[in-house]
């Protein structure tokens, strides 16, 4: 060994491993040690995945960075990736995956849509069958990239192991960047293998084709801050967009100066404390009753960091028809996407959310915000009292997260699934801090929660993580205890059931004359399936110890499962029916 | 209300990438009535031209749509009006009834026509111009049997179009220059569409 060598090898002592390098120039080093070698250079501590035939010479290599990269077995690929996206969401971080060719990098189709419509940064890595045997319909061969284009924000296939650290670097680039989304690398087994004289990695900062910030324009933070000081009624719409651009404390200082009142779409819960003052609530179909109301009585709108969902808006042509529109997004294509923008603030809402701070002027809208607290309490009486706080009946999905609530203290990360429970745990659910929310947004996806929930965990280990699911969804990706089980992960899963698809239920009782076609599901003995898998648990249907069984729930040592038989027929509300405009909430 | 756009996408050359753009009109079922790539006056850059019938604003969301991808460094769109283009088409017909019914002098004379290949069993004809113009020889040729007939995409140039080597510098600096800030909801004036 010579000195040069000795040099290189203390500079870059954590990323240099096996073999060691054998010149001044690099080393010889496989595609598979490449891929690895990236992952480390790019601060990868968790990798969730699921070995097959094509990406077999991937593990091999793990095998021997085993102490630097902890790689997570899943149970079902789609787990492997939702848990990325739960890692990538509670941390902040890039998620990583792997999966081998064919079925494996199939499954991950699903995830990788989720994550491409809830802006979630992802790199997959999948195994391909040899680059000579590429469109001979080989064993366990299928056109990942073309399968993916559609769901990925890039993608690319690799056949050649000298384009590893390169490809790779571009990946996590363009996977954190901008508009973050998820990234597919595909790479061909004799990729994999092959032998090149490795440079050693460069982190990506350039692609020339690739602008991930759109350009601030002053003027346009001037013609919002002048619509902002003159407006009566201004009212924020906050997204998802305050999270990923970590623009929590620019934003809040924002609403804090001009006296805004704020509401959030599901994506951008937690990004503001739920009982800050100008907290106004929740938008959208289930959403609170003010901010859905008084959407169509602002007089300026300033949307930041969402991008006008439907079931965010309902009907778009009777929408915010009286106000001015400001939209402040990082991605130029949401801008007059779904909503016509008055003045479009194109940029990273960390940068423009100051200098539009600077310029607003300070001001308290009381009799404003008092509106929404009007509206609250009338929702209150109507619907929230008796969703917290039965008197007698069965048990609702409401008093459930109440009473979490009390438990927690709105410390915990809570990871949601898809229909009833998600609405219900969203409305209800307290945040003191950001990254705490995990949901399917966009996609909603049933199945999500569970093994998102094990990704968060993962990704924020020094917080309770409490996955809200129900009996429908727990269904869909249930083997993923089995990942719990393995990793001795402590997760809380609580199951609120009610023997229904229960946001289906609901739509065949309000809009199809109750005709309840395929909702009525039957489950397992959640207690005695959680119990398989080593995972202790309890179900309960009784209100008296509902509290206590949580209490249990969250202070035993180690993964729960609590079942929470909750009632069979309640419905959320308010809600604005499909096709309504949102000012057409109904209460009951 | 409906028009022909005419949509220049520049690009770097990138496997998978005609997908890409392919799927975004596919996904919102818009027919793609003409598309073609070729290499453009920037060494390395690939230019797509694309022509769509639809409203100005769905071509405006297109656009943005396309710029977004990765690989992807511009999308123009322009009317008919903002551009030169043409279009070329092949034509075969036997020799014998062209030379016999119809005088091969005359069409290349009124049809700007061209002959490329004249062998004893046939003959093939090129034209280039407009859809108008390509389809009138196709009328006058058909009583005389017309073996085969092909017409490849539209190839446009922007009116308005400085080219694209200067914009590429600004692309390939790792800041972004000042002075390149566009914005189409300001710069309506602009005859040529830019994000």
């Amino acid at each position: 060994m010579n000195t040069v060598n000795t040099e290189i090898e203390s500079k870059n002592k954590t990323a240099i491993l096996n073999p060691p390098l054998q010149g001044g120039q690099g080393g010889e080093l496989s595609g598979s040690q490449a891929v690895l070698e990236a992952c480390i250079a790019e601060g990868v501590d968790t990798i969730f995945g699921y070995p097959g035939g094509a990406i077999m010479p991937i593990y091999d290599a793990l095998y021997d960075y085993n102490d630097q990269l902890k790689h997570i077995l899943v149970r079902h690929e789609q787990g492997g990736i939702h848990a990325g996206q739960g890692y990538a969401r509670s941390s902040g971080k890039v998620g990583v995956v792997f999966a081998t060719s064919g079925p494996g990098a199939t499954n991950l189709v699903t995830g990788l849509a989720d994550a491409m419509i809830d802006s979630t940064p992802l790199v997959c890595i999948t195994g391909q069958v040899f680059a000579h045997l590429l469109g001979t319909d080989a064993f366990q061969e299928t056109d990942v990239i073309n399968i993916t284009t559609p769901v990925t924000k890039w993608n690319c296939q690799v056949t050649d192991a000298a384009e590893i650290p390169h490809v790779l670097s571009k990946a996590f680039y363009i996977a954190r960047t901008g508009r973050p989304g998820p990234v597919l690398i595909d790479i061909t087994k004799n990729a994999q293998i092959q032998k090149f004289n490795y440079e050693g990695y460069i982190k990506c900062d350039h692609i020339r084709s690739y602008r991930p910030k759109p350009i601030i324009r002053k003027e346009y933070i001037e013609q919002a801050a002048a619509l902002i000081n003159q407006a009566k009624k201004p009212f924020v719409l906050f997204g998802q967009g305050i999270i990923l651009g970590k623009a929590e404390k620019e934003f809040k200082a924002f609403i804090e100066k001009g006296g805004l009142p704020a509401a959030w779409t599901i994506l951008g819960l937690s990004a503001l404390p739920t009982d800050h003052p100008q907290n106004v609530g929740m938008l959208g179909m289930h959403g609170n009753y003010g901010p859905n109301v008084l959407t169509n009585e602002c007089d300026v709108l300033i949307a930041i960091g969402m991008r006008f969902d439907d079931r965010v808006t309902g009907r778009l042509d009777k929408y915010a028809k009286q106000a001015k529109i400001i939209h402040l997004d990082i991605d130029p294509a949401e801008i007059d996407k779904n909503v016509k923008a008055d003045v479009p603030v194109w940029g990273d809402c960390k940068e423009t959310l100051p200098m539009l701070t600077q310029l607003i002027e300070a001001k308290q809208h009381t009799a404003w915000l008092a509106k929404f607290n009007e509206y609250t309490q009338q929702e209150i009486d109507i619907v929230i009292q008796e969703e917290l706080h039965p008197k007698e009946g069965e048990i609702t999905m409401g008093e459930v997260i109440h009473l979490l609530n009390e438990l927690t203290n709105g410390d915990a990360i809570i990871v949601t699934d898809v229909g009833q429970h998600q609405m219900v745990a969203c409305r209800y659910a307290k945040f003191n801090q950001s990254k705490s929310n995990v949901t399917s947004g966009g996609l909603g996806t049933m199945g999500f929660a569970l093994p998102a929930a094990i990704g968060a965990k993962f990704g924020a280990m020094d917080r309770t993580v409490v996955a809200v699911i129900g009996d429908g969804g727990f269904q869909m990706t249930l083997q993923e205890m089995g990942t719990i089980m393995q990793t001795e992960l402590n997760v809380k899963i609580l199951i609120l059931n009610n023997r229904f698809l229960g946001m289906v239920r609901q739509w065949q009782q309000l809009f199809n004359d109750k005709r309840y076609s395929f909702v009525d599901i039957q489950s397992p003995d959640y207690v005695q399936l959680a119990k398989a898998y080593g995972i202790a648990g309890q179900s309960v249907d009784d209100r008296t110890i509902l509290k206590s069984a949580l209490k249990t729930m969250l202070e035993h040592n180690g993964s729960y499962l609590l079942e929470v038989m909750v009632g069979k027929e309640n419905n959320v509300f308010p809600m604005v029916p499909q096709g309504c405009s949102v000012s057409e909430i109904r209460l009951k | 209300m409906k028009a022909e756009y005419t949509i220049t996408v520049y690009t770097e050359n990138q496997v998978g990438l005609l997908n890409r753009i392919a799927i975004i009109f596919s996904r919102r079922k818009i027919n793609i009535e003409s598309l073609n790539v070729s290499p453009s006056e920037a060494e390395g850059i690939h230019r797509f031209t694309v022509v769509i019938n639809e409203t100005e604003e769905v071509v405006r969301k297109l656009c943005r749509q396309i710029e977004k991808q990765i690989e992807v460094l511009k999308a123009y769109f322009n009317t008919n009006e903002e551009i030169i283009w043409q279009e070329m088409a092949l034509y075969k017909v036997s020799t014998d009834e062209v030379a016999e019914k119809l005088k091969v002098e005359r069409l290349l004379r009124e049809y700007g026509a061209r002959a490329v290949v004249i062998r004893k069993d046939y003959t093939i004809f090129e034209t280039t111009g407009h859809r108008e113009e390509t389809d009138r020889l196709v009328e006058v040729l058909a009583p005389y049997g017309l073996i085969e007939f092909v017409r490849s995409a539209r190839v446009a140039i922007i009116k308005a179009s400085k080219g694209f080597h200067e914009k590429l510098k600004e692309f390939e600096a790792v800041e972004p220059a000042e002075e390149l800030i566009e914005n189409e909801f300001l710069d309506k004036a602009d005859q040529v569409f830019t994000m």
